[in-house]
């Protein structure tokens, strides 16, 4: 059994020059259940699968309101979500109280990057072990946005974080055009089959396990769950599934794959990243 | 003579600065029995100037609560923005709106947060609570409230609030009998008059009363608003 | 014996009323020149009116040091915004409340900047007007003036508005700004007849080059006190 030297702090580099505290913070979010956004011209839609970790307890919150013009669903640490987004609120508020009016989003997006980024770098701190997706509308439009525990963020057309994701982002690369002219409700139908491909084929969506969010042109952001979410889910039944079977492969540092050493995969997804700026 | 060898830092500092000021202005707030009725003026002076004419002293805080708040000014915009802010936080922590009773707890607990450098406002919150009931609440500077029926707040309160004790309240009437409701037993067409009818008449007397009235009506199914003209001199 | 601490809580150089009025597509403030030490005319050519911004311009009377001091606070955050390069810039309503947050919160530590501010521009193509006093009293209104102006130019611009049921022309504007600097240059003692105006429009803002009025004295030997 071999240990690993290098994986003891943040501040602790590997002769290959990865982080691996940073690398395991970011597989965190791949074991939490899976969420998808997408951005049309005027609106944000964000769904996500929500989990129940036992029979007798209820389903966990994954879509939080900030304000009235944002929202974010989370995929990670639920507990280090609720700071973010008591965070995220905050300055929201601090924005409205200061200028009486909306946070732009992506200058909140910014904020969060700043404060992620200290954790991953100081030693005896631990970085956010959540990733999020930030659906908000302000002066500049719709905007989607995916942040990471290395404190990397990017604006997306349309994004999925989570277990099983890559199944339903291939879902959203073979519709990516569509996304900008798409209506509301064909914007949310996208959402919830993309999301629908992340689940095995045993499993449905329903209105206990997936809740909707959406944000836009006039629209403040709402939650759709429970019979709310209903209707969009009886417009996409009978849709065909993506190509489950391939994409049901449990792949290396996805999923639900428990703890070790980040794969290669993984390497590529966060430091090819983090030298990006 | 003065000692150039004291330590003024740590002497008291005096000071000559008046941080408040009179800005004037009328509110009036009566509860009906599934409505409730609260109205101001909509004048903002400064001194013997009139600064605005379309300048309502309500504030619209939660769907069924409307708050009305006179005296200076800036207090007043200040405190509202806090309120709105301690609503929102109310709203994260509970998973619901704030009922009309507690904003009006908050209103008090924010006014008395500041009891030695006090919010110099007039405070009257009017709205519908969880019984679908009209309710008025009034309130001193530093937070001291109480539930009531009608109430008059503002530069025009004392001229106002005999007229209502006698139109509503029918003091002295030769009625003896002690009213334990908390709501006026008249329509809301009757008290929206009656309201349009006092701020005239107070507007006839007080300089810092007058141009228009904003009133606004709630109900179960929301905020309702009039405009009213007064004299405008 | 001990004498209690004293701050300087009254303003030293200091500029006279700033007005300023809406028009249909815009807005304009004007300012004169002046910058008043006491009753000395010690500063003749302090501009007081100053773009902010391509939707925002500001002007303040009072104390011309605390004026100072706001408007570099200001211009930090808009070379912020421009540095930022993320396509949100200040508009006009957004600097008027940060405006009225940070006098209200001086006034509230017993250390005012003595001003009246007068914030304007252009909020989603609509005029905006707004004024901040050194109590961190807010309003907005078709026209503003302070000091001086709020006695004597205020009711001129207002009935003028009224009149033309607050849809007036730039050009109109203009001619009713001038005449109440001329009218504030007859009566305030501390106004001077060289002022600036600062306009927002659709193409942008700008503050124009100084203006001098045009003044008749000869009727002030008719005047019973001249002598």
């Amino acid at each position: 059994m071999f240990r690993n030297q290098y994986d003891s702090d943040v501040s602790v580099w590997s002769p290959q020059g990865r982080i691996y505290q940073i690398e395991y913070a970011m597989e965190a979010v791949k074991q939490g259940s899976a969420t998808v956004g997408i951005k049309t011209k005027t609106h944000v839609v964000i769904v996500a699968l929500k989990r129940a970790s036992s029979e007798l307890s209820a389903h966990q919150k994954k879509i939080v309101p900030i304000d009235d013009h944002m929202g974010i669903s989370i995929a990670g640490l639920a507990a280090d979500a609720r700071i973010l987004s008591r965070f995220m609120r905050n300055e929201c508020l601090n924005n409205k109280y200061a200028f009486d009016s909306p946070m732009p989003v992506s200058r909140l997006v910014a904020l969060i990057g700043s404060k992620s980024q200290i954790p991953t770098q100081r030693y005896g701190r631990r970085p956010f072990g959540v990733g999020l997706l930030v659906a908000g509308y302000d002066d500049l439009g719709p905007h989607l946005y995916q942040t990471c525990p290395s404190a990397n963020y990017y604006e997306c057309k349309s994004m999925a974080i989570g277990a099983r994701s890559q199944s339903a982002r291939t879902y959203l690369e073979k519709h990516l055009n569509e996304f900008p002219d798409c209506s509301l409700d064909d914007a949310i139908k996208h959402a919830l089959r993309a999301l629908r491909d992340t689940l095995p084929n045993e499993i449905e969506l329903s209105t206990k396990n997936c809740s909707l969010g959406i944000v836009g042109q006039n629209t403040p952001f709402t939650i759709f769950d429970d019979e709310k979410i209903k209707p969009y889910l009886d417009a996409i039944e009978g849709d065909a599934r993506g190509n489950a079977g391939s994409d049901d492969r449990r792949r290396p540092g996805d999923d639900d794959e428990q703890g070790g050493r980040p794969t290669s995969e993984a390497r590529v997804n966060v430091l090819t990243e983090s030298m990006e700026h | 003579m003065f000692d150039i060898k004291t330590d003024t830092r740590k002497m008291p500092i005096e000071h000559h600065f008046n941080p408040y000021e009179m800005n004037g202005g009328t509110i009036v707030g009566v509860a009906g029995e599934d409505f409730a009725v609260i109205a101001s003026d909509t004048r903002l002076s400064e001194g013997y100037s009139i600064l605005s004419r379309e300048n309502p002293h309500l504030y619209h805080v939660q769907p069924h609560t409307v708050m009305g708040s006179v005296g200076f000014h800036g207090d007043s915009l200040t405190f509202n923005k806090t309120l709105q802010i301690r609503l929102r936080m109310y709203e994260y922590e509970n998973n619901k709106k704030c009922s009309t009773p507690a904003v009006a707890q908050l209103i008090s607990t924010m006014l008395y947060s500041r009891r030695f450098f006090p919010y110099y406002v007039n405070t009257i919150v009017a709205g519908i609570n969880n019984e679908g009931q009209g309710c008025i609440y009034s309130y001193d500077p530093v937070g001291s409230y109480e539930r009531e029926v009608y109430r008059a707040g503002g530069s025009s309160s004392a001229l106002i609030q005999p007229l209502l004790d006698s139109q509503l309240g029918l003091k002295n009437q030769g009625s003896f009998e002690l009213s334990r409701s908390y709501t006026v037993k008249m329509s809301r067409e009757n008290v929206v008059a009656l309201v349009k009818d006092v701020f005239t008449a107070a507007a006839e007397r007080d300089i810092y009363t007058g141009d228009a009235v904003f009133i606004n009506i709630i109900t179960k199914d929301g905020v309702f608003t009039e405009h009213f003209k007064l004299r405008r001199d | 014996m001990q004498h209690p601490k004293q701050q300087t809580t009254n303003p030293m150089v200091t500029g006279t009323s700033v007005i300023g009025i809406q028009f249909d597509g815009g807005v304009l403030i004007a300012a004169d020149l002046l910058g008043s030490y006491g009753s000395m005319a010690q500063m003749r050519q302090l501009p007081r009116v100053f773009k902010v911004n391509e939707k925002t311009v500001i002007g303040a009377s009072g104390d011309y040091s605390d004026y100072q001091f706001i408007l570099e606070k200001i211009m930090q955050k808009v070379n912020q915004d421009y540095c930022l390069n993320d396509g949100y810039v200040y508009k006009p309503k957004q600097l008027y409340s940060w405006c009225t947050r940070v006098m209200y919160n001086r006034r509230s530590n017993f250390d005012p900047l003595w001003n009246r501010v007068v914030i304007a521009g252009l909020e989603d193509n609509q005029p905006f007007l707004g004024s901040v006093d050194l109590l961190g009293n807010a309003y907005e209104a078709p026209c503003i003036a302070t000091g001086y102006g709020n006695y004597l130019a205020v009711p001129i611009m207002r009935e003028f508005l009224e009149k033309n049921n607050n849809k007036i022309t730039e050009a109109q504007a203009r001619d009713v700004v001038d005449r109440c600097m001329k009218l504030l240059y007859y009566r305030d003692g501390r106004a001077y007849d060289k002022y600036s105006i600062a306009v927002v429009t659709r193409v942008g803002a700008r503050v124009e080059e100084c203006k001098e009025l045009q003044t008749n004295w000869q009727v002030a030997s008719q005047v019973a006190s001249y002598d």
